[in-house]
Parts: C-alpha cells; sequence; structure tokens
C-alpha cells in the first residue's frame, strides 16, 4: 500500500490486530476462543495476538508484509468478554476474511485457526469454543455423502431411533465368531451392530474374512425378519489406498454402511472416503477417536462442538456425540448444542448451550448423531427424550450381555425403544414414566424383563469435567 | 452344573413367516383402536398427513407397497382416518396395512406403522 514505510521491529499486536469496532460480515469466518493470557499480558494484547497467529501475523515486521493489503487479509479480534465464573479467563472472538482458507478444505481452516497459536508463548491456554462457517464456506464443501432423509429411505426406517451395538471382545475374536455375534444381534431386532475403532485389520482377524462372514450374518438377518439390517464395517486403515480398496469390498458384497475414524485418520482422509461414499451409494459412520484429548480440558484444545461442525462439513452420516446418561463424559445442556450442529438446518447462537454463534447449514443435510458407551435398557427413556428420533443407540454390553445372548438382548432393547417412543407420541413423560412404561412392555417380553432384572443396579453418576461457563 | 435350563431360545427362523418383522411397533403387540387414536392424535399435532398402505405379507420388504387412495392431505378427523384405515383392512384381509405421516418439511416419513397383520 503506497504511503506506508518499512520500519522493522517489534509491535503490540493491538496495534493492527485488535478492531474493537470492526463491523462482522456475513462472510467472515468467526470464532470464539477462550484464552487464559500469560501474567502481564492483557487481554486485548492475548486476543490481538491469537488473531494476528491465526491468521497474517507473525512476531515480527517483516518487508514482504507491504506487499500485500494486510488490511484485507489480517484476522481481527473484535470482541473480548470475561468467562462467567473463572477469573483471569475470557472469550476473545475473531472474524477472519474468508479469503484465508481454500474452499472446501476443513483441513486448510483448522491448519489456520488451530495451528501454531496453541503453542504460542503470551497465552497460557488456549481453547478454540465455536466457530462461526459463513454459508458462503459451507456451500463449497461435500458435506454428509447422505444425511438423514436420504439414510431413512435407504435403511427404511421412520418414526423411531435406530438401534446399534458394538461387537464386543473388542479384540481377539476370529471372523467366523465375530459374525455370529453380529447375526445374533440383526436377528434379534437392532437395525445396525458397529465394528470396534480398534478393529482394523489385525493378526486375529484380518479385514476380508471379517467383511466375508458379517455380509453374511447381515444377508441371512434381513431375509429372517424381513428388516433392512447394516454393519459399520470399518475401513480406517494405514493408507487412504487400503481403505479405498475395503470400501470397494464392502461394497462388492452389497452392504449398506462403511465405518471411519475421522480424527485419528484425518480430515483429508475423510473427506475423500465421504467423497468416495457419495459417489457409491455407500453410508458413512463415523467414530470420534482422540476426540477426548482435545475436547476434554475446559481450558486448553478445541471443544466437541467444533469437531462436530467440522465433521459435518467434512462428510459423515452418523457421528458419535456422547449420550449423556452412560459411562463417558457429557453435560447435558452442551450434548444438546452440538447434536443439533449436527441435525438442524440452522441452529441460532444459545449460550446455555454453549453455541457462541448462529450457524447457518443451506442446503448441506444434517447427519445421525450416535449415542453409544455404558448404556442399557434403564437408559431407553432418557434417550428417547433427549435424542428424539432422528439419532442412533447403540447398546454394546447392554446387547450382549443379556442373561439369554445377543439376539434376547437385542429384541429387548428395540421393545424398550418401541414402547418409549409409543408412549412419547401418546404424550407421556417418557423419562418421568419410564419405570412404568418399561415394566408395562416387558410383560409382553420375557427379553425385556430378563434385561431389565440384570442391568437394574448399574448406575454411572460422576460429575462432568467440562462444564459450561456459568451464566 | 450348566445354567442353560434358565436360558430361554430366542425363537426366530427364515422358514417361519411369524419371524418377519415390519418396521416400528413391530416388536409391541398389534395396535388396538385406543392405541392408533393416539398415534394418530400425535400424527396430526406434528402436521403429518396420513396415509395407508397396504402388501402381502412376503413382500412386506418391499419399499413400494400399494396405496390405499391417496394420502389424507390435511386430514385432522381422528374418526375419518380410523375409518379409512378400516376400510382398507377390510378390503385386504389377508394383507398388512401400514398408516404413515408424511412430513413434507423433512421430506420423510415422520412416522410409518403397520396398524394390521392378518392372522394376528
Amino acid at each position: 500500500m503506497s504511503g506506508k514505510n518499512y520500519s522493522a521491529g517489534v509491535k503490540d499486536y493491538r496495534e493492527t490486530y485488535w478492531e474493537p469496532d470492526y463491523p462482522v460480515k456475513d462472510t467472515d469466518l468467526l470464532a470464539c476462543f477462550k484464552v487464559v493470557p500469560q501474567d502481564g499480558v492483557d487481554p486485548e494484547e492475548a486476543a490481538a495476538a491469537v488473531a494476528a497467529e491465526s491468521s497474517t501475523g507473525t512476531w515480527t515486521t517483516v518487508w514482504t508484509d507491504l506487499l500485500t493489503d494486510l488490511e484485507y487479509y489480517k484476522g481481527r479480534a473484535y470482541r473480548i468478554e470475561p468467562v462467567p465464573g473463572q477469573e483471569g479467563a475470557y472469550f476473545a472472538f475473531v472474524a477472519y476474511p474468508l479469503d484465508l482458507f481454500e474452499e472446501g478444505s476443513v483441513v486448510n481452516v483448522i491448519t489456520s485457526i488451530a495451528g501454531n497459536v496453541f503453542g504460542f508463548k503470551a497465552v497460557r491456554s488456549l481453547r478454540l469454543e465455536d466457530i462461526r462457517f459463513p454459508i458462503a464456506y459451507v456451500t463449497t464443501c461435500g458435506g454428509p455423502p447422505h444425511g438423514i432423509q436420504v439414510e431413512r429411505d435407504i435403511m427404511d426406517k421412520y418414526g423411531r431411533a435406530m438401534l446399534g451395538c458394538t461387537i464386543k471382545p473388542k479384540l481377539g475374536l476370529s471372523a467366523k465368531n465375530y459374525g455370529r455375534a453380529v447375526y445374533e444381534c440383526l436377528r434379534g431386532g437392532l437395525d445396525f451392530t458397529k465394528d470396534d475403532e480398534n478393529v482394523n485389520s489385525q493378526p486375529f482377524m484380518r479385514w476380508r474374512q471379517r467383511f466375508d462372514f458379517v455380509a453374511e450374518a447381515v444377508h441371512k438377518a434381513t431375509a429372517e425378519t424381513g428388516e433392512k439390517k447394516g454393519h459399520y464395517l470399518n475401513v480406517t486403515a494405514g493408507t487412504v489406498e487400503e481403505m479405498y480398496k475395503r470400501a470397494e469390498y464392502a461394497k462388492s458384497l452389497d452392504m449398506p454402511i462403511i465405518m471411519h475414524d475421522y480424527l485419528t485418520a484425518g480430515f483429508t482422509a475423510n473427506t475423500s472416503l465421504a467423497n468416495w461414499c457419495r459417489d457409491n451409494g455407500m453410508l458413512l459412520h463415523i467414530h470420534r477417536a482422540l476426540h477426548a484429548v482435545m475436547d476434554r480440558n475446559p481450558d486448553h484444545g478445541i471443544h466437541f462442538r467444533v469437531l462436530a461442525k467440522m465433521l459435518r462439513l467434512s462428510g459423515g452420516d452418523h457421528l458419535h456425540s456422547g449420550t449423556v446418561v452412560g459411562k463417558l463424559e457429557g453435560d447435558r445442556e452442551a450434548t444438546l448444542g452440538w447434536i443439533d450442529l449436527m441435525r438442524e438446518k440452522f441452529v441460532p447462537e444459545n449460550r446455555a448451550r454453549g453455541i457462541f454463534f448462529d450457524q447457518d447449514w443451506g442446503h448441506m443435510p444434517g447427519l445421525f448423531p450416535v449415542a453409544s458407551g455404558g448404556i442399557h435398557v434403564w437408559h431407553m427413556p432418557a434417550l428417547v427424550a433427549i435424542f428424539g428420533d432422528d439419532a442412533v443407540f447403540q447398546f454394546g454390553g447392554g446387547t450382549l450381555g443379556h442373561p439369554w445372548g445377543n439376539a434376547a438382548g437385542a429384541a429387548a432393547n428395540r421393545v424398550a425403544l418401541e414402547a418409549c417412543t409409543e408412549a412419547r407420541n401418546a404424550g407421556r413423560d417418557v423419562e418421568r414414566e419410564g419405570k412404568e412404561i418399561l415394566t408395562a412392555a416387558a410383560k409382553h417380553s420375557p427379553e425385556l424383563a430378563a434385561a431389565m432384572e440384570t442391568w437394574k443396579e448399574i448406575k454411572f453418576e460422576f460429575d462432568t469435567v467440562d462444564k459450561l461457563a456459568a451464566n | 452344573m450348566s445354567k442353560v435350563a434358565n436360558i430361554q431360545d430366542y425363537r426366530s427362523s427364515q422358514d417361519d413367516p411369524g419371524s418377519r418383522k415390519y418396521g416400528t411397533f413391530s416388536y409391541l403387540p398389534q395396535m388396538d383402536a385406543g392405541r392408533m387414536r393416539k398415534q394418530i392424535e400425535h400424527m396430526i399435532a406434528k402436521g403429518w398427513n396420513p396415509a395407508i398402505e397396504h402388501v402381502e405379507p412376503a413382500h412386506s420388504a418391499d419399499n413400494y407397497w400399494y396405496m390405499w387412495k391417496l394420502p389424507m392431505f390435511g386430514e385432522k378427523d381422528i374418526e375419518r382416518i380410523l375409518a379409512e384405515v378400516e376400510e382398507c383392512s377390510k378390503a385386504w384381509p389377508n394383507h398388512l396395512v401400514r398408516l404413515i405421516g408424511y412430513d413434507n418439511y423433512s421430506q420423510s416419513q415422520g412416522a410409518s406403522m403397520v396398524i394390521h397383520r392378518p392372522g394376528a
């Protein structure tokens, strides 16, 4: 820009990157960080430093800054709020111009926004709480290969949540014994079974034999029950080429759904696989191993709502969401916030659910949240109340641990789900009346009665580590 | 001593047509008029459009069943809907009959349930 002179040295970040009067543009990508500055660093300087280091800035002035229009390209910290109930912590809001990000690449977005800045010395800790993806960016991403409504049509499941089960033990079964466990679950009334995330292609069970035996289990259970069935065949592998090979083989076996771990395998691999699934009519179940490493610390890392938004953009038809009620971490209001982000067309700002920005998804399909981990029939009323119909409930131990076996365990879960769904539709408060609803249903289902007896004592009542900031 | 005597066998097989299921609520006992009425009330409250379909039990897995007339767009009278269900079940006594609630906003079926099972 003419009129500016080059002057070497270090400037305060706030001179360039703190703009409290900045009018946010509809096309800006917005981010909210929770910042805990180092002692002696004031919040404006810390927020500006974050904006700088995650966009155009570096630690010193460089002459090549003058070859471009930094006013146009820079990110700006435009608002700071103290975090309620946490002294010394601030929410810093940063606006980034859309041009900073390659179209259709969540990889590029997260590399910029959650890159070097997280190791930056001026901040003691930093957490990416939320991102507002402008609709102009959303439309450049492929999104879920199919989405909720198309999956319902493909699987022919309407008016209720779907049921799944992760096959256990998670490691060590032979392919043929594994297929047996799948078959028993599906014939008993589940819609899906699932490979554990650890199951890829180990020496005890290579992927091809697993796919072969599981395919027979799925086809036989489908013929026996007359209902469509699927098993999430985990194609996560050491290379993308290998994943494609496994995905192609699943397709050749006429399987409806495959599975991928999007964080350990990476966003690039996920987006490529999602594109393959869209091209090949294959549903895509997404597991989230690694997420708690990034999202559990309330002061540092990336909140799961951001990881969920990125998955919706990158592509997946199912995503694990937490259960609220089972063995894994998850605050109820925060969970409701991110399941909205998975399913709805438009999600308004709602601080009570930890949502910092309006998010418009335009025409991008929604995906099914998957509640999985330490749940059993006694949780069914709460799951139906919390998640509604557009969700998958996965009972691993809660199916396989039934005293009469997997088929009976599956039938118990299916009866419990249908009884709770019917009761909810009839206007009953299923959480409050859960016990009566299940007890009445068990009169027609000895499988459910046995399940209720087996798990009557189990509870998971620990406080959550990551709580929403008190408002 | 084996505890297998305490285990109940799960009865289901390909040669037994009774093992076939038909989607939501098919693991519960067949609906009577009272339960059906509550489900229809729910459909109407949601603003969904009721529709009736039927099929030979052997073809229950097909996506397309026979439509009974046309969907009852905008119908809010429970008696009217129940009467159509009754008429369809009488006209096709050996067929499965299901009631659908079309949700035109989600472009999907908000509800779908088999409400008549021959022989049940």
